[in-house]
């Protein structure tokens, strides 16, 4: 980082992340069951940002502006924030195989979100994600009981997570079951599998703030993460308060990871995959790495939601199946690597 | 810059593991502390380098308790190099080296040509800079320990903590990874088990016993044939050159006994 990347070099690399970005989301509005040109596109934003007045089909552009870009821009800021806390959780669990949805913090909170949803402390804009963020929060709290009585190794913390998943994941099913109504209950099973239909503007005023600020939490962090490479007493040694930036880390994480879930619910393999691949193209060090994950993350997400809305013709698929499906064959392929490597 | 203990005490899982351990580290001077596995050498370390919290008595950093500065400004005048620290990551040897200027470098401070400087300097410091490209996992273990080594100097300590440092190292290395250090410009401590290399390169050498601080002197003064049979348990024969330094020579069951001469080798041992 220190010779590779001077400051021309990463203003460079900022404008390339962000023009990749644009044109991803610009991928995501054009393409779909019905495929409009990529000028229709930009027409579209014009019209709607800056009122430019290009005369265009009502449709058309209530396609792409309420439905399609709405959309791509959740799936964006949702799979940079699961990268991210993936990233973040595995640097400072020391684990490759830590990330939200391993780790039960997704689990807990689905339990959360459902919790408000169903039972109905006061439903509203804000109230499921508050709900999501004390489910993740006391779900990681669990389960970092339980690793540390279970001997704090890397199986450990594993297998603690999926002793939490399982948990909370019977808890929301209990809640669902014995509260829900069945077309709450159907609704809410789709939901729980990842899925972005029904998300509109006013979800992406909240998860675009989200991940900017989970973004920025994290970059403010990264040479502390470095710090980390060598243990927690290696980072304190380094000068690292390492209680403060466990709490800051952790906290945002969850935040993240529970506005994402109480908007689109638990998506798998992103926060655990994208990682690795980041740090197979960009290195280790944090400075550079948290932001190319966020970027592949947002990518991989709109591309996801993409394939999610395409690959079978007039049905739309949970885009947690999608990720699942790429994730899974991408992870084991990282496990062999890492094995050869070891 | 004086680092001092006043009657610290830790316990962990519900023993006692440091009792009442009192000393005072001289400026620019190399302490060695020697003992038992589990007599607490390392509890002691980090209980100076202000990792761990003692139960009762205080680590004095420049007259002030060590756990009131900032970690930050304790990292600037204290590196510590623990016993073993490992890691997974693909981190090239240089970047090893280059997390020792952290705490001098601010969530939004650049790194600078200086710091590229002083990582060079520590990495021809160790002699690792031939192999500074290579990936962490890809070196021996005596590599990654002078790699520690670096880091820790990279860091800009006046006083050095050095857990069993010569870990994994050969003979070759070993003495000259010692005589590296105690030719920087430092104040050191360091975990050692070889009572050689303790007596060739320390001015003073601490004896910890069952968590407590049994002898502390100079070498020729602590390293007494009672009392190493004491503490470790093994018979020893101790000359002195004409250095003053004294030399160690260990002696098995076999030479002091000639009743024992005609037995077979595996005997004497299983009866040792
Ligand atoms: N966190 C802990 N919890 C419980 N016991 C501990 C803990 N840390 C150390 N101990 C115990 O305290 C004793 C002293 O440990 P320490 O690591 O300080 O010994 P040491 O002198 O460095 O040994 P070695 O020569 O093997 O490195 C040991 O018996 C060890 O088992
Ligand atoms: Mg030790």
């Amino acid at each position: 980082m220190s010779r590779t990347l001077t400051s021309i070099g990463r203003t460079g690399a900022a404008f390339a992340a962000l023009a990749i970005l644009l044109i991803a989301l610009w991928l995501g509005a054009a393409i779909g069951e019905t495929a409009i040109p990529f000028s229709t596109v930009a027409q579209t934003v014009a019209n709607r940002l800056w009122n430019a007045g290009y005369p265009l089909e009502p449709i058309d552009e209530g396609i792409i502006w309420s439905y399609r870009l709405s959309r791509a821009v959740v799936a964006a800021s949702c799979g940079a924030a699961l990268a991210l806390s993936g990233a973040v959780l595995q640097s400072l669990l020391r684990n490759p195989l830590a990330d939200p949805y391993i780790l039960g913090i997704s689990a807990g909170a689905s339990t959360g979100a459902v919790s408000i949803a169903i039972l109905g402390f006061g439903a509203g804009m804000l109230t499921m994600p508050l709900g999501a963020f004390l489910g993740a929060l006391i779900a990681f709290l669990l389960v970092s009981v339980l690793a540390v009585k279970a001997g704090r190794g890397t199986a450990a913390i594993i297998l603690a997570g999926v002793a939490g998943s399982q948990l909370f994941n019977a808890l929301t099913s209990f809640i669902v079951t014995k509260a829900a109504t069945a077309e709450q209950a159907r609704g809410i099973m789709f939901w729980l599998l990842g899925n972005l239909s029904g998300v509109r503007w006013p979800d992406a005023w909240l998860a675009v703030p989200a991940a900017l600020v989970g973004l920025a939490v994290c970059l403010w962090h990264a040479r502390a993460l470095d710090a980390f490479t060598f243990g927690s007493e290696a980072a304190a040694s380094l000068g690292i308060s390492v209680r403060r930036t466990y709490l800051a880390l952790v906290g945002v994480s969850a935040m993240m990871t529970a506005v994402m879930v109480s908007i689109v619910g638990s998506i798998g393999f992103v926060g655990l995959v994208i990682p690795h691949a980041a740090r197979m193209l960009v290195g280790v060090r944090h400075g550079v790495l948290l932001p190319a994950a966020a970027l592949i993350g947002a990518v991989f997400m709109i591309v996801a939601d993409i394939l999610s809305r395409t690959l079978i013709p007039g049905q739309v698929l949970p885009i947690g199946v999608i990720t699942a499906l790429v994730g899974a064959p991408a992870f084991a392929l990282i496990l062999g690597q890492r094995r050869a490597r070891a | 810059m004086t680092l001092s203990a006043d009657h610290v005490s830790w316990s962990a899982g519900g023993s006692d593991i440091l009792k009442g351990v009192s000393l005072a580290v001289e400026t620019g001077e190399f302490l060695g502390i020697i003992g038992p596995n589990g007599s607490g050498k390392t509890s002691l370390m980090s209980l100076l380098a202000g990792i761990r919290k003692p139960r009762s008595g205080a680590v004095l950093l420049d007259g002030t308790p060590i756990g009131e500065l900032g970690r930050r400004t304790v990292a600037q005048r204290l590196a510590f190099v623990e016993q073993q620290a490992d890691t997974g990551e693909r981190i090239t040897a240089r970047q090893a080296v280059e997390l020792g200027r952290t705490p001098y470098l601010g969530p939004l401070s650049p790194w600078s040509s200086q710091d590229d400087g002083i990582v060079d300097a520590a990495l021809e410091n160790v002699d690792m800079a031939h192999l500074a490209g290579r990936f962490w996992h890809t070196l021996s273990g005596g590599e990654r320990q002078r790699l520690h080594i670096a880091r820790a100097l990279a860091q800009e300590p006046r006083i050095l903590l050095l857990d069993e440092p010569t870990n994994h190292l050969d003979i070759g290395h070993q003495i000259s990874l010692l005589d590296l250090v105690q030719r920087q410009d430092l104040t050191v401590v360091a975990a050692l088990h070889d009572l050689n290399h303790a007596a060739m390169f320390c001015n003073r050498i601490a004896v910890m016993q069952g968590g407590r601080l049994v002898a502390l002197g100079q070498p020729r003064d602590v390293l007494t044939e009672a009392r190493i049979r004491d503490v470790f348990g093994v018979d020893v024969d101790i000359e002195q050159d004409s250095g003053g330094i004294c030399h160690i020579r260990f002696l098995t069951r076999r030479s002091q006994g000639r009743t024992n001469v005609t037995r077979p080798a595996s005997l004497s041992v299983m009866g040792a």
